[in-house]
């Protein structure tokens, strides 16, 4: 008996998880709109990407929707977004974009990639995260269907691939990027190092900096690593750059460890520069974390959230009112994405009647020889290996606040 | 052929409808994939849910033949994958047969499997119960840490390799198989269903004649009363590690099956949840039944993408929809009817033998 009552109430919870299921899909589309409704002056209802799905171009992306990568698949998601509805807004191309759940793994990314093929994807987004992306990626090589992945930032993503381009720089150039600007700005004599060493990222830009570090005659004291199992306590770590008199301590590891790192150094009172790149974005809107500890630390990313052109204001406030939260380089990029896809688009005549393979040699030609101006970067170019060319900014955090530092 | 089917012993029948469902899934799965009925999304779950199958096969012979729980399976499917990965890297130039090439690929991630549960067993085994568990737990994480900190090149001079960091200094033209973190990249991706389909096959054989045999019948005896089985001679430590190391190649030949499916591949995916995630394939399917394995992986494997439609209550749905399987299986209500059911189907049709039973 008891039994049967525990199997009744299973069934009602998974009856009401149906009902949250579409009510939850229901409140995305609606946000969707809000979203839109938001460019009033510009949209009417009517411009959404759901009545246009006859004739527009299907955009499809995965990323990390669920789990610990999440807030990075979401930024992308809701970057692009925005991006969509203002160019839906524009009357033209009309664009229709789907993001499917990959979870940071190689294995659900190909399934997501075959859902969205079974969409009628025609232009892809490739996926938000490294390890997926290079499953995802060889995919998008085999079937002929051109991506552009806004954060992917690994070499496997796009090596051998010709019709797999990166909007973010790749992990070696991060690496290689930050040494020279520590080195140049003399913000540090000797520097410690805290990296993530069963994670593809941060492994990428740590072996670069540590060779353009001993190039440059940057002194590296201390190389300490951990793991996703041991990403909780960090006193080891810390103790050691401390004990090594490290007066910069580089962090090429995620925001979620970073912001653990900077409240274990603060409760030892152990007070360096903090320098981390473009992984380390999003810090300011760690729930439970004191962002008042993240004051002064430096990153290195192609996108500020604070400067005073026009697209970036009206990239930041629209992201505002729709997701209450101030974009990362994450949402930039994915915005910055959709552009670049439309531009050539535009370039190329690309309609939704075409196939994705025929729209695939159409884009590769374009991307090889145009010019974007976006939010991350202007005249950025791509090589013909699929690697953007873009400067990075640095960046440090005031006042709960990303300010250019120069 | 009715006749025929009386006549053959219980286990003999159980298993022949096995392979018949087995033949019966593969000749619909090509007819509907060469007439271009399938999604691409089930097309490229073939090969996944194939690994899958055969982990949760191998997996059944430790915990429901031998009955020692063990949670470190996905460390030999990771010991198969990359042994299998680097092996089919090596052979790219020599042997240009993609289907061959897989095969050596497949049993090279056997062998190394083999040895590495030789390696385990010896000191594990010795343990039962809950001890064994964890220490099988401990294991996997081992060898996940060891994959993620090895570094194997090939370049002209033969196969480099270095621990920790990457020491391999590879020659001009010198390609890097295994990164450490990184995982191995670029890997071509030549798994096929038929591959899979085989792979079933012959682990099945193996599983079924092994426990219709001399060997098979002592390991069960071991299960059921060690002392007893201990007391009328036979050789515990013998008969353990020989269900567990097959059970661990069979797992390293799945994982080979599954790495050279995709192109790139990671030590992380090998972790304690994969493991857990092909335990519940053989709870779910029923303690030694075979058949059960099969289609608790194939299904549970297919079940998150179906609930693509839940967005993000798609594991929250998922799990419950476990539980509810795991729930209604175990009921003796429904159990009961169950029974009634397909009791008088089976009065009708002797031949017919659906259920299976939940565990023999």
């Amino acid at each position: 008996m008891k039994k049967l009552f525990a199997m009744l109430l299973v069934v009602a919870m998974v009856l009401s998880l149906a009902a949250c299921g579409s009510s939850n899909s229901a409140s995305t589309t609606g946000g969707d709109t809000a979203a839109t409704n938001n460019d009033a002056s510009t949209t009417t209802p009517a411009d959404s990407a759901t009545t246009d799905s006859g004739a527009a171009i299907k955009l499809g992306g995965t990323g990390p929707l669920t789990g610990g990568a999440a807030i990075y698949g979401m930024a992308a998601k809701h970057g692009a977004e925005i991006a969509v509805d203002e160019i839906n807004a524009l009357g033209g191309i009309q664009f229709e974009l789907k993001y499917e759940d990959d979870a940071h793994d190689a294995e659900k990314a190909v399934n997501a990639y075959n859902t969205l093929k079974d969409w009628g994807m025609q232009i892809s987004l490739g996926s938000v995260t490294s390890t997926p992306a290079a499953a995802t990626s060889a995919k998008n090589f085999e079937d002929r269907i051109f991506a552009l992945t806004p954060s992917a930032s690994s070499t496997a993503v796009i090596e051998g691939k010709d019709n797999v381009y990166q909007m973010c720089f790749t992990d070696p150039n991060q690496g290689s990027a930050s040494a020279q600007y520590i080195f140049e700005q003399k913000l540090a004599t000797k520097v410690a190092i805290i990296w993530k060493n069963d994670d593809v990222y941060s492994k990428g830009i740590h072996d670069t900096f540590i060779s353009k570090a001993g190039e440059l005659g940057l002194e590296v004291v201390s190389d300490t690593t951990f793991t996703s199992d041991s990403q909780t306590d960090f006193s080891v770590q810390l103790t050691e750059a401390q004990k090594d008199g490290a007066d910069l301590v580089f962090l090429p590891i995620y925001y979620d460890a970073a912001s653990l790192i900077l409240t274990q150094a603060s409760t030892k009172g152990y007070a360096p520069k903090f320098f981390g790149v473009d992984g380390m974005d999003g810090i300011l809107t760690v729930e439970g974390f004191d962002a008042s500890l993240a004051e002064g630390v430096m990153l290195l990313t192609p996108f500020s959230a604070d400067a005073t052109d026009d697209l970036t204001v009206n990239f930041v406030g629209k992201y505002n009112d729709a997701y209450g939260e101030t974009p990362n380089q994450f949402a930039a990029d994915a915005y910055d994405c959709i552009y670049a896809i439309y531009n050539a688009c535009t370039a190329a005549g690309v309609t939704s009647a075409m196939s994705a393979e025929v729209t695939n040699d159409l884009m590769i030609a374009q991307f090889t020889s145009m010019t974007f101006d976006g939010l991350t970067g202007d005249g950025v170019t791509w090589d013909a290996s699929g690697a953007v060319s873009k400067s990075p900014k640095g960046m440090i955090i005031e006042n709960g606040a990303y300010v250019g530092m120069d | 052929m009715t006749m025929k089917i009386k006549k053959m012993s219980k286990y003999t029948r159980r298993n022949f409808i096995t392979y018949v469902m087995l033949a019966i899934l593969f000749v619909v799965v090509q007819a509907l994939v060469s007439t271009g009925n399938v999604s691409s999304l089930i097309k490229g779950q073939l090969v996944p849910i194939c690994a899958y199958v055969v982990m949760a096969i191998s997996l059944n012979l430790t915990v429901g033949v031998l009955g020692e729980l063990s949670l470190g399976h996905a460390g030999f499917m990771s010991v198969g994958a990359f042994s299998g990965v680097v092996m089919a890297t090596c052979l790219q130039t020599v042997v240009p047969i993609a289907w061959l090439r897989l095969a050596i690929a497949i049993i090279t991630g056997g062998v190394f499997a083999a040895m590495v549960g030789v390696i385990v067993g010896i000191p594990v085994l010795r343990l039962k119960g809950d001890y064994l568990a964890i220490v099988t737990l401990a294991f996997g994480e081992i060898i996940k840490s060891i994959i993620n900190n090895l570094y194997i090149g090939l370049d002209s001079g033969g196969l480099h390799m270095s621990l920790l960091t990457d020491k391999l200094n590879l020659a001009e033209g010198g390609k890097t198989i295994l990164g450490g973190p990184m995982g191995a990249t670029g890997v071509s991706s030549i798994s096929t269903f038929t591959m899979g389909m085989i792979l079933i096959v012959v682990c099945l054989t193996v599983i079924f004649n092994l426990v219709n045999s001399k060997s098979g019948r002592a390991v069960m005896a071991l299960r059921d009363n060690r002392i007893a089985a201990e007391s009328v001679g036979i050789n515990v430590t013998k008969y353990k590690l020989m269900a567990f190391v097959i059970s661990a190649s069979m797992a390293g030949m799945a994982g080979t099956l599954f790495a050279m499916n995709y192109s790139t591949v990671v030590a992380s995916k090998f972790d304690f949840n994969t493991s857990i995630l092909v335990l519940v394939f053989v709870v779910l399917g029923g303690l030694g039944n075979m058949r059960g394995s099969i289609i608790a992986a194939a299904a549970l494997t297919i079940l998150p993408e179906l609930l693509r439609q839940f967005q993000d209550y798609r594991m929250l749905a998922y799990a419950i929809v476990l539980i509810l399987v795991m729930l209604a299986t175990n009921n003796p209500t429904l159990s009961a009817a169950f029974r009634r059911f397909f009791g008088s189907f089976r009065r009708k049709k002797p031949t017919s033998d659906a259920k299976g039973g939940a565990a023999q």
